[in-house]
């Protein structure tokens, strides 16, 4: 059963619904990757109206989100759905919150690096964060990528990455941390820079719960709050 | 040529059932059946099929049309002795006894085991004499006063004594749809059965008239075993602790329903419920 067969169902319109809701995740998924890119880009190349326009651009996120959760609540009260068909409504319910959230985090980049260029404030740490916004990128790519093509073994591989972006936000914020106390005239931008890393790191977390919930709709076992040696002794590839 | 195609699929469908996925025993089990097939004529409609039906639990048995969940619901309680053509092989038992061995009266395996059907059939009596009937012909009171006690509270069990008791001596058929299952519950209730057998109860029935019934399983059940056949797939997620789906004759899966509404072990039972090409 590691494929869902969404095409399968007597009922053609269920077909189509079902269909619909997976695509419009993915494209919902691929407009909030498209704002991590552009919030970074906009960061690390001190450019306000790129900013500024990752900022504006959220709504169409939100729309979306809202617009899924409407289609996913019409199937529970119309269709009743049950077994993979129910993971998958649920998995679609929570993967569009965490993407949601992920836009947030991107839209706020974009509003910093706007407020940062605007007043002419130095991006620093700029090879550390475009570092941490590299992992996280993939991160986040690769996770869309697993959930799309139900990929159970991608999926705990990916969330395993989470420990390195862990580890490099917190050089980072010890960086900064000591910059700080050094240099307090520039706290303002420094803040602003560790809201940045901690919002990329942030995007990592929510990464993870994606994976988790593809490991949910194709295997039926809610892996959260496991550890990631039970996971893999459980799941280890071969066994399925 | 069409046939024999079409034959070759069901051959091929039916082949790939092999053992039922599952526990079909439980830890506290009313009936247990073992290793049971049953014939009509030369035609098999169960192929061993093993599963326990515990204390205090209901389970309901799905299954597409001619899968044979009613034949074997009928087994429970011989209902299917009068069908001459029938043959019952394997081993059923109520609390370790043979269901089908040389001693066992099945006038009185049905008073233990009651069994209420898909169209409410109640008889053309009075409410009262519906549900007086069977402790009358079992002789289960000795006077009038006790009769009334097991009709009231019979009628109290099945929740339909506080609309009828004005009128106990109406037709049972002037009830409604709903009310006369009830009334066929309280029948069943009232020979105090162990375990209490149900064929498609609500398929006759409006949403609310179900409902009813559905709280009224709910009751039931801390004092009765109880195997509900349903083609309600709500229905079955909403009533019971235990699933079991029959297919082409087999049991292929049995579980919690939690389980199975929700994460099926077997590929056809995710079919079935989820609405997919079987």
């Amino acid at each position: 059963m590691d494929k869902l067969h969404l095409d399968q169902h007597i009922s053609q319109q269920f077909n189509i619904e079902l269909e619909e809701i997976r695509s419009k995740v993915l494209a919902m998924g691929g407009l909030v990757e498209h704002q991590v890119s552009n919030g970074l880009t906009a960061l690390l190349e001190c450019d306000g109206d790129l900013g500024r326009q990752v900022a504006t651009a959220d709504f169409e996120v939100n729309n979306l989100e809202v617009g899924i959760d409407e289609d996913c609540i019409q199937i529970l009260a119309r269709r009743q759905p049950a077994a993979s068909d129910l993971r998958l409504i649920v998995t679609v319910i929570k993967v569009i919150t965490d993407l949601e959230r992920i836009g947030d985090e991107a839209e706020k980049m974009g509003r910093f690096a706007s407020e940062l260029a605007d007043t002419n404030q130095q991006v620093a740490y700029r090879k550390e964060l475009r570092h941490l916004g590299g992992l996280v990128k993939s991160m986040l790519r690769d996770a869309l990528d697993a959930f799309a093509r139900l990929d159970v073994d991608a999926a705990i591989k990916i969330a395993a990455r989470d420990e390195d972006i862990n580890a490099e936000y917190n050089t980072l914020s010890r960086l900064l941390a000591s910059h700080l106390m050094e240099d307090p005239r520039n706290v303002s931008a420094l803040l602003k820079i560790t809201w940045c890393a901690r919002a990329l790191e942030r995007i990592g977390d929510h990464s993870v719960n994606i994976c988790e919930y593809v490991v949910y709709l194709v295997k039926g076992r809610d892996i959260r709050h496991t550890s990631f040696d039970q996971i893999q002794a459980e799941f280890s590839t071969k066994k399925f | 040529m069409v046939d024999k195609a079409l034959n070759d699929t069901h051959q091929s469908a039916f082949d790939a059932i092999k053992e039922t996925v599952g526990e079909f025993t439980v830890a506290d089990p009313k009936m247990r059946t073992k290793n049971v097939d049953v014939f009509y004529g030369d035609k098999q409609a169960i192929f061993d099929v093993s599963l326990d039906i515990g204390n205090n639990e209901v389970i309901a048995m799905i299954g597409p049309s001619g899968c044979g969940k009613s034949t074997f619901l009928r087994c429970l309680n011989r209902m299917n002795d009068t069908i001459p053509t029938c043959r019952v092989s394997g081993s059923m038992s109520l609390e370790g006894e043979d269901l089908y061995g040389p001693n066992l009266d099945p006038v009185l395996l049905r008073a233990r085991v009651g069994m209420v059907f898909q169209k409410p059939n109640p008889f053309a009596k009075s409410i009262y004499d519906n549900v007086a009937y069977g402790p009358r012909i079992h002789g289960l009171s000795n006077n009038r006063a006790e009769l009334d006690d097991i009709v009231i509270g019979s009628l109290k069990k099945a929740g339909l004594y506080d609309e009828v008791k004005d009128r106990l001596e109406a037709p049972g058929t002037s009830l409604s749809g709903g009310q006369q299952q009830r009334l066929c519950i309280a029948r069943t209730i009232a020979v105090s059965p162990e375990v209490i057998l149900m064929d498609e109860p609500c398929s006759a029935l409006d949403p609310i008239a179900t409902a009813r019934i559905e709280e009224l399983i709910d009751e039931l059940r801390e004092n009765y075993a109880i195997a509900i056949v349903t083609h309600s797939m709500q229905q079955a997620a909403r009533v019971s602790q235990r699933t079991a789906y029959f297919h082409l004759g087999k049991l292929v899966e049995v579980g919690e329903t939690n389980h199975i509404f929700t994460n099926p072990s077997h590929e056809l039972t995710e079919n079935y419920i989820t609405g997919r090409f079987g």
